[in-house]
């Protein structure tokens, strides 16, 4: 805005706003938009046609910001930081505590039948030792679904601060979070988790990789 | 010369699952001397008071990671030769190069399997 007036008769006026912005920057719009109707109010008939219409205009964008908060306030964003994101996160938590509960019983369930193995003998028992060792490497899924749900808690977490940003900014308190995305750096920035599926390198293309130093 | 299946493995991961599951396949390729650690802290003290011959540890865990365990393990003198396989989810190209070097011997990636498991610690015990 600030630019568009350079040159212009409303240049000093658009450089004194963004002096005054830079010095209150906490400011609620609508306070702007309450003392910028006043100051028309009191400066009507006194005002040449162009700072009229550049008043008009900052009129009109106090009313268009007051229409925004209204709007916004109306969607009830509150909600989504205070009832909707928590309850989501607690019910990701309860899926990892109940697949590790069920694993867990899996598991023993598994060890049990090993500790049986052991006291049989020929193809009766290496089919047995086979059967459970299926189910040790099927078991470690528990570990790949509790990464993925910690990156599904995380992006919720992200989502939670942006709103609790546009609240902040539309003049109510800051609910959480108030820590903007962190750009990752160093060793940070290489714990990313499973991959999915199609993004993922395989075992047999680590091992190339691998080879390749050598 | 056979592999020695009486040393002692040392493996570090903060699922007790995990830990669990490997244990068990460790247990079934007759790996019997097995020790756990939570965290990459809790394997370096553990490290530093045994006689490890063996290695199996995650990446991601608090505070001290599976990256960062392998870079203590190499600069000191007594452990720096310890064979020491990475089994993880990460699975991006930089992770391997990274991993590779800071010195790691073999890398596993997340879900594996008990012949993975068993091909990779025979290729870094030398008897491929």
């Amino acid at each position: 805005m600030h630019e568009a007036f350079a040159g212009t008769r409303a240049g000093p006026l658009a450089a004194r706003l963004a002096e005054i912005r830079a010095r209150y920057p906490e400011t609620e719009p609508e306070w702007v938009a309450d003392v910028v109707r006043a100051v028309i109010t009191a400066l009507h008939g006194e005002l040449a046609p162009p700072d009229s219409a550049l008043l008009a205009e900052v009129e009109a964008l106090g009313r268009t910001i007051a229409n925004a908060k209204a709007e916004i306030a109306a969607l009830q964003v509150d909600d989504i930081t205070s009832a909707q994101i928590p309850f989501a996160t607690d019910e990701l938590d309860a899926i990892v505590a109940h697949t590790a509960a069920a694993t867990n019983a899996i598991l023993e369930s598994c060890e049990t039948l090993d500790t049986l193995a052991e006291t049989l003998a020929g193809e009766l028992a290496a089919k047995l030792q086979d059967a459970t060792t299926h189910i040790y490497e099927a078991c470690s899924f528990q570990d790949i679904t509790g990464q993925r749900i910690t990156k599904v808690v995380a992006t919720l977490k992200a989502i939670e601060t942006k709103v609790a940003q546009i609240i902040a900014a539309f003049g109510h308190r800051i609910v959480a979070g108030d820590e903007a995305e962190l750009l990752l750096e160093g060793e940070a920035a290489l714990l990313n988790g499973p991959q999915l599926p199609d993004a993922a390198m395989g075992q047999s293309e680590i091992d190339r990789l691998l080879a390749s130093f050598d | 010369m056979p592999i020695d299946k009486s040393m002692q493995v040392l493996i570090v991961d903060d699922y007790k699952t995990m830990l669990r599951i490997i244990r068990n396949l460790l247990k079934q390729i007759e790996f019997n001397n097995v020790e756990e650690a939570s965290d990459g802290a809790d394997a370096l003290t553990k490290l530093r008071s045994g006689n490890f011959g063996l290695v199996i540890s995650d990446w991601n865990m608090q505070p001290m990671t599976g990256l960062q365990l392998l870079q203590e393990v190499r600069a000191d003198s007594r452990l720096k030769t310890t064979p020491f396989i990475m089994v993880t989810a990460e699975s991006k190209t930089e992770n391997v190069v990274a991993a590779k070097q800071a010195g790691v011997s073999n890398y596993i990636v997340k879900p594996f399997n008990a012949e993975t498991l068993r091909d990779k610690i025979e290729k870094v015990l030398g008897h491929a």
